[in-house]
């Protein structure tokens, strides 16, 4: 049985409020949780195969075309058993939801770093050895743009927008800004380095990897190998962090199935942790110049954002910087720019919130900056620009707790006591407090899961969907246990394999709603079929605790089922409800900061985030995804940066030593709140996405606190101590 | 190259080549994959292992160096059915997402706690002579070493606390 909804209109009966359960929301521990902290969940890299042997990626030192390599000398190697060139490798990893093959090939290296050939040996020590020993000539290109400051630009007709009269506004206003800041380019840099172990039956290629969007991998890898992608099985129950970098299928899956079928044995290929700096996607850097107008009221009359980022030569994607920028604040005259430069440089794709992570960034620190010049509180300032509608399209907002979440915030941060910029210190520590604005847009995207119950009663939920740390396998369970009324250790969620039905895949943060939405409607057919066997309607049948409850009668669902088990296949697709309506999720960051006014170091003291983001499915989960995003914040903020060198592109700060996440000891206890909210357009849970929303302006709140703290303003992301020290 | 080891209270004797790492041989001669590789280069502590009771990057160091010595992985230190104390914190306060680096953190964090009892300092420590508090910022600072990309830093201080039996600090 199949129950499919298109999302053609809201659904108003908040269906998962009147379930008996009461487990939806719960702050209830990950189900996988006791695998995960005790090594015995299976990550790509860890199948125990029998015959396995190891390939390591040989990578291109330079750009240009490769001339030759000298194979027959690694061939000749202990232990090696083929040095593999074929046109079918990859140059880059697929965009995500691209469903067909990335660009191909290994004749001309387009970046440094590229992967170009395999190294297949017996053992993973003899496979690296041979990687490393192998010499590749290229004849390389001089010519070659790496630099995007000097790159030729596209400006695509699409992604400009105009409306009003941006410069008269700006000649006008009461107060205006006209600033450019920089953000460098970022890494996901995921603990888990992408791996994949292939295997053949015959025709039929299984492969355990790493990725994020199985239903789209299946495709890219079937089209990068030439084969149909029935004949395609993926694995990944397990994936050790995504951050996007595994929403396409990459280079060393397809190198891993090549291998394997030309050697006839199961082949493991795990990239570096160097190689997935420099192999899978970059967050583009960028270029953002924005402008804003304010009249004598404080009402915005003009926004302009134009946004510089770079990507490879054949690349459709390019980060969408001034996504969000175009709906959050309300001002009639509007312009939005979008330049991209082609580049000889790593893979640009999506990490993290692509778009607002930087959009919305560089936008809050313009309105402080706006703030600071007109003299009106910042808080004040965005609360005073919320826009009745979607200013470029007039559409109503799907649901918006914006404004409450700035209020909230603010109170429970203790915002009124901020004072003028560079007046509070404490011994060497210069004190100060910024906030910021969060969005993010919200989509719901095609998914499908099926549900069985089993004649004892108990629930297994199955779909491709992975849980790359988001939470999935909890929140899925409890979609489950609330509909179908039972414990939550009553049902037990299988996902990541692609013969289970196709979802939505995780990314854009649409995963939750979509895949959970596909959940929830096999459920709802579920109850349909046990009504019919009691001959009821479904609306007057409680489920609790493996128990139906109808006509002042109390019956177990496993006497109901009688020795049968049920089964229904959910199927969502978005509909008229994505467009109708803008869909999108808010929220409001307030950060403490430290500086020093000895070495320009800056300590995150405090930081608060209040989101408005429709049903919280999991609070324990929910928040440890915003826990997660506004410490990349606070990572953009203050030390993530990749750094190319200006000769031939290549990133120089390859590695976790020289690529600096936030760790432990610079994240405070970071505080999390979430506003009630149900949003009938997103889905029939009326929940919305999570796992971006807190990375989307996070850090303007921390660069807001340093200028409160010290008066520098720094405008070239991020904020290191050199840049801080030199103004104080 | 042959080397005799203790894991987990196992004896096992290994047969691998000079260049095997003591993570690579855990994990590819031994099928004890809990033990995580996130870098190979002794940057992120995901494969922190012990060494006769002390936290070591098991990448930075080769399997043939280690004839005789005990090893205790994530798998000795508790199994789902049986958790350890620390192992049941992290779930309970959500220490983890993705879970790649949360073996390291685990084994990291057991012997940290045996290093607070044995009186080491650390570089946030006020008096190196006294006993050290396990302060939050003592946890961080002593736990900097376990990088998590999810970013469960609050909460793996929040687990770590809970399993020693003491109040925020």
């Amino acid at each position: 049985m199949t129950a499919h909804l298109k999302m053609d209109k809201p659904d108003h009966r908040h269906r998962l409020d009147h379930m008996a359960q009461g487990v939806i929301g719960q702050p209830l521990d990950r189900p996988e949780g006791p695998l995960k902290v005790t090594g015995t969940a299976t990550y790509a890299h860890e199948w125990q195969v029998a015959g396995m042997c190891h390939g390591v990626l040989a990578r291109a030192s330079g750009i240009g075309p490769v001339i030759r390599s000298d194979a027959e000398v690694v061939l000749a190697m202990p232990g090696v058993l083929a040095v593999i060139t074929d046109e079918r490798l990859l140059r880059n990893p697929a965009q995500g939801t691209a469903d067909a093959a990335p660009v191909q090939g290994t004749d001309i290296a387009a970046y440094v770093g590229q992967p170009v050939a395999l190294v297949v040996a017996e053992t993973f020590e003899q496979a690296r050895h041979g990687a490393q020993r192998l010499g590749l000539i290229i004849d390389v290109d001089d010519m070659a743009v790496t630099d995007p400051e000097t790159a030729v630009l596209e400006t695509p007709k699409g992604k400009q927008h105009s409306q009003g009269n941006l410069a008269a506004a700006m000649a006008n206003a009461a107060h205006s800004v006209d600033v450019t800041y920089r953000t460098p380019a970022h890494s996901s840099a995921a603990m888990e380095p992408h791996a994949a172990i292939a295997m053949w039956d015959g025709d039929m290629l299984t492969l355990r990897g790493s990725y994020q969007m199985l239903k789209y991998n299946r495709n890219e890898l079937a089209d990068s190998l030439g084969v149909s992608p029935e004949n395609v099985r993926i694995l990944s129950p397990y994936v050790g962090g995504g951050f996007g970098a595994k929403l396409g299928i990459a280079p060393e899956a397809v190198a891993a199935a090549i291998a394997a079928q030309k050697l006839g044995r199961p082949v493991a290929v795990a990239l570096t942790r160097q190689q997935v700096f420099e192999t899978t996607m970059r967050r583009s850097e960028t270029r953002q110049r924005v402008r804003l107008s304010l009249d004598e009221g404080g009402q915005l009359t003009g926004i302009g954002h134009d946004a510089w980022v770079s990507n490879l030569p054949d690349e459709s994607f390019s980060e969408p910087v001034t996504q969000a920028t175009r709906f959050l604040y309300a001002g009639d005259n509007r312009e939005i720019g979008h330049h991209i430069a082609r580049v000889h440089r790593t893979c640009a794709g999506s990490v993290r919130a692509p778009g607002e992570a930087v959009g919305v960034t560089v936008l809050e620190n313009a309105m402080d900056e706006l703030a600071h010049v007109a003299g009106i509180d910042p808080v004040e300032l965005r609360k005073r620009n919320i826009p009745d509608r979607d200013p470029e399209t007039g559409k109503p907002f799907s649901s918006r707790r914006f404004a409450e979440a700035l209020d909230r915030g603010a109170e429970r941060f203790g915002w009124s006591e901020r004072r003028a910029p560079g007046t509070r210190r404490e011994g060497e520590w210069l004190i100060g407090i910024g906030m910021a604005s969060a969005a993010r847009v919200n989509a719901l995207m095609e998914s499908k899961a099926r549900v069985t119950l089993n004649p004892d009663g108990r629930a297994v939920v199955e779909t491709d969907m992975t849980d790359i740390g988001t939470g999935t396998y909890a929140i899925l369970t409890q979609i489950a246990a609330e509909m179908l009324g039972l414990p939550v250790n009553q049902v037990s969620t299988s996902l990541g394999d692609t013969d289970f039905p196709s979802a939505a895949g995780s990314g854009g943060s649409w995963g939750a709603a979509s895949s959970g939405t596909s959940v929830f409607l096999a459920c709802e057919n579920l109850r349909s079929q046990l009504a019919q066997r009691l001959d009821c309607a479904e609306a007057d049948m409680t489920l609790k605790d493996g128990q139906a409850v109808f006509d002042n009668r109390v019956q177990s669902l496993s006497d109901i089922l009688d020795g049968d088990s049920l089964t229904a296949e959910g199927h969502i697709e978005p509909g008229a409800t994505s467009e109708a309506v803008r869909q999108a999720t808010f929220g409001a960051y307030f950060a403490e900061v430290a500086v020093s006014a000895v070495t320009g170091e800056t300590r995150v003291r405090r930081m608060l985030g209040v989101f408005s983001a429709g049903r919280i499915l999991n609070a324990k989960t929910a928040r440890s995804q915003f826990l997660g995003g506004m410490t990349f914040g606070v990572g953009m903020a203050l030390t993530e940066e990749l750094v190319h060198d200006p000769r031939d592109g290549h990133i120089v700060n390859h590695d976790l030593a020289e690529y600096h996440l936030a760790v432990n000891a610079d994240v405070p206890q970071i505080e999390v709140e979430f506003l009630e909210e149900r949003d009938d357009w997103a889905s029939p849970l009326q929940a919305k996405g999570v796992g971006e929303l807190g990375i989307c302006g996070a850090a303007a709140a921390i660069t807001n606190a340093i200028f409160n703290a010290t008066n520098v303003r720094v405008r070239d992301y991020p904020a290191t101590l050199d840049k801080i020290i030199a103004h104080l | 190259m042959q080397t005799k080891l203790t894991i987990n209270a196992q004896a096992h004797t290994l047969e691998a080549d000079t260049r095997t790492t003591l993570l690579d041989a855990l994990r590819f001669h031994l099928g004890l994959t809990g033990t995580k590789k996130g870098c190979d280069h002794g940057q992120c502590g995901a494969c922190t292992v012990l060494i006769n009771g002390r936290r070591i990057n098991s990448c930075l160091t080769l399997a043939c160096m280690h004839d005789g010595d005990e090893i205790t992985t994530i798998e000795g230190l508790g199994t789902p059915e049986a958790m350890s104390t620390l192992q049941r914190a992290f779930v309970e306060q959500d220490g983890f997402q993705c879970g790649y680096c949360t073996p390291g953190q685990i084994c990291s964090a057991t012997a940290m706690l045996d290093e607070i009892k044995a009186g080491w300092p650390s570089h946030v420590s006020d008096d190196l002579l006294a006993d050290p508090d396990l302060s939050d910022i003592e946890i961080g600072e002593r736990m900097s070493g376990n990088l998590c990309r999810c970013s469960a830093y609050p909460n793996i201080v929040d687990a770590i606390r809970d399993a020693a039996g003491t109040d925020s600090a």
